[in-house]
């Protein structure tokens, strides 16, 4: 959906120059003895979209509200550019946030939801329509100007609290799972808006989600979260193809992981391993590594041939653009398979017996005792 | 490191201020109450001579088991009536629902005392009706002691029953029911098994507050109960007696009855807890529509015990337009006991109104900060704020009055006699009202739109007024309308504390009854029922029966 073009007196484009970039150092926040986030540091820079993507319970939000003030940092410290905001309190701090449930004032019209800002920023009061009725027309809610919010849809009061986020020109955007809370189709259409809105302001934007296709989709870059740790920072495609760890792998998209024993062998890049005790082949490594490991294989690497690990098909499911096949192998594992409709329109059915293949370089390989990446 | 605090923050003021009030305005005067229980008479320093004595003789603590006998049997018989009141009316078309409704709640908020007067108007030994009925030969028996107290308790608590759990009935999802009925179970099977259970906890809510309302009325008792003496009047009695008043035996009884209140209620919190299911009702259950004599049957009774119960009021409202001369009641109607109350009583009037506008002002600030650093700033001392605005809930007023006097008597704080002592009486008692509704409405609201606030620039302060407060007033209103009626008509804890200067209109009627002077002290209890009635009223059309009154 394209943005409109602002008329005369909009006030949101801006360069990236005007940005701030965010710089958390080693911070801590504790409950009691459980700490919700455990001495985590990131760098985003000036213009950023930036998302944080974890599990629930994995100490992005909380890290989100450390940011916005409405939690305590119990160590470390948190810099918008070179100023630290520790001690600054949450009104004080000139950021944009919206909230998952949108937290729209209910016993106010729109006009005065988007005003509210700017009126505690001490905008001059003749400023303050055009301001407002800029940033409806950038949300294309102008209709609803003078409207209450009680009534309306979940996708109108999201480009409410946007729009009420944006007109105060904060230094930076925080967003708390916005979209969780929309239809499958409407998410996925703000989703594209709020990229867009994004890029044309050059806010930096922190986001965050649990859902590992919006993270992927929306970000410039992407901090995996777990238990309070941060496990891979990165941008999509990276985090996508080269997880750094089991958990990231296994958390972004599917995974196969199957079992691997390598063995000694002069060059990393030709390490012999025998996968699942039965299909042997060359895995191109970092290093030499001698010992158990495991290999994350992702179901649209893996593919059907005459050689490779032996199993049966115990489940097929057509998808439309593709149909995936769980195999069980002679050994009892598990694995997801997919194939392309465009590539074949067949179904295998079920209770064929099939080898199942992978290319050695596509996919990622950890040692099994600490989850070191081992893979190119 | 820069900070840039610009003081101690509000929310923290707030709480301290709070801490200090509760501290001087609660834990000090019931503290001074429970050290004056351990002094004696004869002994010198403290003494459990009180407590033994009280324990010892028949003459004491036969009014605890007097207190404890009329309270259960009311509470037994309150259930009785409201249970099957609240099922008639949830689950059907009952004609004339809405002023049934209305009239229980009405019969709820009358003064105090009002039925016991009226009963006895009607059926005393000068009853109206009892001199009828003598022509006729008939003798209905005395209505005075035990029978009077628990006939006229129940009538006028019941509707707590019938309040509490018809809310809850009608929030039962249908399909929990349905799905019971699919199973094969019949009808009584069903609400027996399901039904009932399942609004457990709000039947019990509603039982312990007519077992503690009648545990520690006063008005009532004095006025019937005649021979039959129960620990509240003993309390009046030990402390106001002119000859021989006891204030030390007077804080023992004090705070034993505190005790089996709190006793009380400590048992409903464990039941409860044990017995607490979340109903999120997305289908609540449908009206049955009954025709003809069905619907007839299931009307009758509703208007029975609701026209019953409100009878005091209108008989109230009718003798204070009689014509009297001095005690004795004559032929023909006439404004004068209304003239005689504006020339000889209008103080009371101005008191009454005066006092409770103040308290209830003071009611709705403190309320809603306190309900907000209960729901909101959650930790100990959150718990411990709640916990303190929830204490007078189990202290009879009776005794509050005493507490307030041995506290203030002294110096450094002399407020004995004045105004100042009966508005904080109001306060202490009728807040906790207004803190519960006010806090369940919190409870409901999504913090995030306050943190919207501030994180737009507004200050955690003016955050509270401009979005916090605006979106409570529902929750607050509810509770406020009860925190004002009672305080209007509250009897127990203004007869201990009031002077010549402070009388208020329920002390007023008290002591007119007490003169015999039954035109006056109706045409004082019809003002205080018509601004009650007044008051609901333009409560119902503010909130257009969106906010619940209990």
């Amino acid at each position: 959906m394209p943005l409109p073009q602002c008329g005369g007196g909009c006030c949101f484009e801006r360069g990236d120059t005007m940005s701030h970039s965010v710089t958390i150092k080693n911070v801590v926040k504790k409950y009691g003895s459980f700490a919700a986030v455990d001495h985590i540091s990131l760098n985003i820079n000036a213009g950023e979209f930036f998302t944080l993507l974890g599990p629930s319970g994995c100490g992005k939000t909380t890290l989100l509200r450390m940011i916005a003030g409405f939690n305590t940092i119990d160590d470390g410290s948190i810099l918008f550019d070179e100023n630290e905001i520790n001690h600054i309190e949450a009104y004080k701090r000139g950021i944009g946030m919206v909230f998952q449930n949108y937290a729209i004032f209910p016993h106010m019209t729109v006009y005065e939801n988007v005003a509210y800002g700017l009126k505690a920023h001490k905008v001059p009061a003749e400023e303050i329509p055009g301001k407002v009725d800029a940033a409806l027309e950038l949300m294309q809610i102008s209709q609803l100007r003078d409207r209450r919010p009680s009534e309306m849809s979940g996708g109108q009061q999201q480009r409410i609290a946007l729009a009420r986020a944006i007109v105060i020109e904060p230094d930076v955007l925080l967003m708390d799972e916005p979209l969780s809370n929309l239809d499958a189709k409407l998410r996925i259409t703000m989703r594209w808006e709020i990229k867009k809105l994004q890029r044309r302001l050059g806010i930096t934007t922190i986001y965050v989600t649990h859902d590992q296709e919006e993270a992927l989709s929306i970000s410039d870059r992407i901090a995996v979260m777990k238990d309070g740790h941060i496990m891979q920072v990165g941008e999509p495609k990276d985090i996508y193809l080269k997880p750094q760890n089991p958990f990231v792998s296994g958390f972004i998209g599917t995974s196969n992981f199957l079992s691997c024993v390598c063995s000694e062998s002069e060059e990393p890049g030709k390490t012999p391993a025998l996968v699942e005790g039965k299909y042997r082949l060359d895995l191109p490594l970092c290093k030499k590594f001698v010992g158990e490991a495991q290999v994350s294989v992702r179901p649209e690497q893996c593919m059907f041939d005459h050689e490779g690990l032996h199993g049966t098909i115990t489940l097929a499911t057509f998808l439309g653009d593709f149909i995936s096949y769980e195999v069980t192998l002679d050994d009892g594992k598990v694995i997801e398979v997919n194939e392309y409709t465009k590539e074949t329109q067949i179904i295998r059915p079920v209770g064929e017996t099939v080898f199942v293949r992978f290319a050695p370089h596509l996919v990622s390989v950890y040692a099994k005792k600490d989850g070191e990446a081992l893979s190119r | 490191m820069k900070k840039t605090y610009a003081g101690p923050d509000f929310w923290f003021c707030i709480r301290v201020i709070t801490l200090v009030l509760m501290v001087v305005f609660l834990i000090y005067p019931f503290s001074s109450l429970i050290i004056k229980s351990f002094y004696g008479g004869k002994e010198k320093g403290l003494t459990l001579e009180n407590y033994q004595s009280f324990f010892k003789l028949p003459y004491y603590y036969r009014t605890l088991l007097n207190s404890l006998n009329v309270s259960l049997t009311a509470t037994f018989t309150a259930l009785i009536i409201g249970l099957p009141m609240a099922y008639l009316m949830t689950r059907y078309n009952i004609a004339g629902k809405k002023v049934w409704h209305v009239l229980a709640i009405m019969s709820l908020m009358s003064p105090p005392f009002i039925g016991a007067y009226s009963w006895i108007l009607l059926f005393g030994r000068n009853g109206v009706a009892t001199r009828i009925l003598a022509k006729w030969g008939i003798s209905i028996g005395s209505i005075y002691g035990r029978t009077g107290i628990v006939v006229i308790f129940t009538l006028m608590l019941y509707p707590y029953v019938y309040l509490y759990v018809s809310g809850a009935m009608s929030n039962i999802d249908k399909s929990l029911e349905e799905s019971a009925e699919n199973l094969g179970s019949s009808k009584w099977r069903r609400i027996l098994t399901i039904t009932l259970p399942v609004v457990m906890p709000s039947i019990a809510s509603g039982a312990v507050v007519v077992f503690m309302t009648a545990l520690a009325d006063f008005g009532t008792p004095m006025l019937i109960g005649e021979g039959y003496k129960v620990l509240p009047v003993m309390i009046y009695d030990e402390y106001m007696s002119e000859i021989g008043a006891n204030d030390n035996l007077a804080s023992s009884l004090s705070v034993i009855i505190v005790i089996c209140s709190s006793l009380v209620l400590l048992l409903q919190k464990v039941l409860i807890a044990r017995h607490n299911y979340v109903m999120t009702s997305m289908r609540p259950p449908e009206e049955v529509k009954l025709h003809g004599w069905k619907r007839f049957w299931a009307t009758l009774p509703v208007a029975l015990v609701v026209s019953v119960s409100v009878l005091p009021q209108i008989v109230v409202l009718v003798t204070s337009f009689i014509k009297t001369n001095g005690p004795i009641f004559m032929h023909g109607f006439s404004l004068g006991s209304y003239k005689n109350i504006m020339s000889r009583l209008s103080k009371p009037i101005s008191n009454t109104f005066l006092f409770s506008l103040t308290a209830i002002l003071l009611i709705v600030v403190c309320g809603m900060l306190v309900a907000y650093l209960i729901v909101r700033k959650k930790g100990k001392i959150g718990t411990l704020l709640d916990f303190l605005v929830m204490f007078p809930y189990v202290i009879p007023g009776s005794v509050l009055g005493i507490s307030l006097i041995i506290a203030f008597n002294h110096k450094p704080f002399v407020l004995t006699g004045t105004a100042a002592i009966i508005i904080i009486s109001f306060v202490i008692r009728k807040m906790p009202f207004t803190v519960r509704s006010s806090s369940a409405f919190l409870q409901q609201m999504d913090p995030s739109i306050e943190e919207a606030s501030i994180n737009l620039g507004v200050s955690p302060m003016k955050t509270f007024f401009k979005i916090t407060a605006r979106m409570m007033a529902p929750g607050v209103l509810s509770g406020a309308i009860l925190s004002w009626i009672t305080c209007i008509n509250e009897l127990s804890s203004s007869i201990m504390l009031y002077t010549g200067k402070t009388t208020t209109i329920s002390v007023s009627i008290y002591t007119e009854v007490v003169r015999n002077s039954y035109g006056t002290a109706a045409a004082l209890a019809s003002i205080l029922t018509v601004s009650t009635a007044l008051s609901l009223f333009i409560f119902m059309k503010i909130s257009k029966g969106k906010v619940s009154v209990v």
